[in-house]
């Protein structure tokens, strides 16, 4: 551990604009599909004696679900080509750690910062500059559980569509066995992508506080920052 | 019944034979095309098929069901359908409606068997129990299976009346105690035309006949098998409540001022949205009616699984494995909150657990304040 709390820092630029520029995108887009889904499948209470001709709220719901649908689909299919083209930060490698090193980084994360305790020999270059390897764990999932989003919600679609793209998932009712149990999929999966930006919210401010690296504000610039020592040479 | 050997009459000749009218024939000619959503082009080519194939003979088998598929059929608009098609032309065997009984009854479906073999259709009625060796639904002393594989053996095409034959039906609904299973996971190497609904609708059920006779093939059907005339859209999307449902107005509970004003039935457990069939538009008993219009949501009943996927006065399915009545928000906000909480206490235990560490960073921060030069 350290010594004196006083160190020198370099400002990496670790999230480029179009990962930055992702999150984002991802976030708004999930944050409406969320919001809109749940008044879809429970829309609040209107008692009154307006006519319908005049009204379009419930339609406009579910617009907005399907125009934030196509969005938070193109904003993965743009991340996935990213995977390719992005820093080493963004590489799809990134998010397959089990590697000897990776594994070794998932025991650091787990010990420092879920079970919280304070080993002896612990080293500052164990903290991950880009993702440690558990959150990389935790995004694979979450990308797993966007993709069940996308293919049982386009599956649904599907019959409502005129366009092909949609028609492309008209599988994936029938093998959920029928319309209903694709929405129950879809729905239990939504609750799980709540759980999650619960999770990772606190641990992005968790970081910020007890790192002190500029974890929160990485994602509106770019940059973190990592001590001098880490820096081969200057 | 018995009498294979005759001549074969064509459709036309049975049905004036029978005492209609070629005005009576013509408007039934009409109404088919109408139902099968053709042009009025068709009407000539399905007089014709009526006037020059003979009669196609169909094997009508009962398994496990309740009739209601047979009590449907009959009921149909146009009385040729149930004088003619069922009653007295077409079919060779059928346990509800013909004369014949016992020995005489196997006989005329031996018969039909044999000397139409690989023309004849198979029309199935009920769901097959496959449990305790298939002995839980006998016929003429033997097992449903057993008479399903040879009736289906030299069969042209399978039609699987309702839902029973052809998602399963109550029967199937969880645990399903004997095994029921539909036609199309039972024989694999026939054509099989699927026609859900408990029971479909009378109309869809003529129509599919007539297509079959009137063109020789079966109708167009989609990726499960369902003739895309009748099974192509939603209950919903043809609702006459639906401006209602765009319009956000719905009924809570079935005895409020909303439920008086007929507005949508979605939050009380309506399956429109999720139900593939023509009741929006062909309606019930002659037209009359359908449940929505009755004011009573659609259960879905012609979807597979329809009895799972209760409560039926519920907009939201149970979540299996969560107890009865637990739906997926009620589980989900539980879930979350669990996660808020362990997330609030986590970041007291880490203040608490990483207090030096934290102390060490706040002093030097200070240190190096200090020592700023300062400009503002
Ligand atoms: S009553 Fe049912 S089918 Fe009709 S609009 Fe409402 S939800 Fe759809």
């Amino acid at each position: 551990m350290e010594t004196t709390g006083i160190h020198t820092f370099k400002r990496i630029y670790v999230w480029e604009g179009p990962v930055r520029a992702f999150h984002w995108i991802n976030a708004f887009s999930l944050l409406a599909l969320a919001v809109t889904g749940v008044i879809i499948a429970n829309p609040p209470a209107i008692m009154s004696g307006a006519e319908a001709t005049n009204r379009y709220w419930f339609g406009i719901t579910r617009f907005v679900h399907f125009a934030a649908a196509y969005i938070f689909t193109l904003g993965m299919v743009y991340r996935l080509c990213w995977a390719f083209l992005g820093n080493k930060y963004a590489n799809w490698r990134v998010f397959f750690p089990y590697t000897k090193k990776g594994l070794h980084n998932l025991g650091h994360v787990i010990k420092h910062d879920i079970l919280l305790m304070n080993p002896k020999n612990s080293d500052f270059r164990e903290i991950a500059v880009g993702h440690n390897a558990l959150a990389a764990m935790a995004y694979s999932g979450l990308f797993i559980l966007m993709a069940i989003q996308i293919f049982t919600g386009f599956g649904l679609y599907a019959d409502n569509a005129t366009w092909w793209l949609p028609k492309l998932f008209a599988w994936v009712v029938p093998m959920l066995g029928g319309d209903a149990a694709a929405r129950l999929v879809h729905h239990i999966v939504m609750w799980l992508i709540v759980i999650f930006s619960v999770i990772h919210i606190y641990l992005v401010l968790y970081h910020d506080w007890l790192e002190g690296r500029g974890e929160v504000s990485s994602m509106f610039g770019g940059y973190k920052f990592i001590r001098k020592e880490r820096v081969k040479k200057d | 019944m018995i009498e294979t050997t005759e001549k074969r009459q064509t459709y036309y000749e049975s049905i004036i034979a029978n005492g209609f009218s070629r005005r009576d024939f013509m408007k039934f000619t009409a109404f088919m095309a109408a139902y099968l959503g053709l042009e009025s082009s068709a009407i000539g080519q399905i007089d014709k098929a009526l006037k020059t194939t003979p009669r196609l003979p169909i094997i009508w088998e009962h398994f496990q069901e309740c009739t209601c598929c047979s009590e449907s059929f009959i009921r149909t608009d146009h009385p040729i359908v149930a004088d003619i098609l069922l009653d007295k032309v077409s079919l060779d065997y059928t346990m509800t409606l013909m004369a014949a009984s016992g020995h005489q009854a196997e006989a005329a479906k031996k018969a039909t068997m044999e000397n139409f073999k690989g023309e004849y259709i198979l029309a199935v009625e009920g769901s097959v129990p496959m449990g305790a060796d298939g002995n839980l639904c006998c016929i003429a002393g033997r097992s449903a299976i057993d008479q399903l594989r040879e009736s289906a053996a030299g069969a042209k095409a399978i039609i699987a009346w309702g839902s029973c034959a052809s998602n399963g039906c109550v029967q199937s609904a969880r645990p399903n105690p004997t095994e029921a299973t539909p036609i199309h996971k039972i024989i694999k190497d026939k054509p099989i035309i699927r026609v859900p609904g408990c029971p479909p609708i009378g109309e869809v059920m003529a129509g599919v006949i007539v297509h079959v006779i009137a063109f020789g093939k079966l109708p167009e059907l989609d990726s499960q098998g369902r003739p895309k005339a009748f099974y192509a859209k939603r209950v919903h999307d043809s609702c006459y409540r639906r401006p209602y449902y765009d319009a956000g107005l719905f009924v809570e509970s079935f005895d409020d001022e909303n439920a008086k004003k007929g507005y949508c039935l979605y939050k009380v457990g309506c399956r429109g949205p999720m139900t593939y069939n023509a009741c929006g538009t062909i309606k019930w008993n002659n037209g009359v009616s359908y449940p929505i219009q009755s004011g009573h949501g659609c259960i879905g009943c012609s979807e597979d699984n329809f009895w799972d996927n209760g409560p039926f006065y519920e907009r939201l399915t149970n979540v299996p494995g969560f107890g009865i009545e637990e739906t997926a928000d009620k589980v989900g906000a539980i879930a979350t909150g669990v996660v808020g909480a362990g997330v609030v206490a986590h970041a007291v235990a880490a203040n608490i657990q990483k207090r030096k560490e934290l102390k060490k960073r706040v002093e030097a921060g200070k240190d190096v304040e200090k020592n700023v030069e300062r400009n503002i």
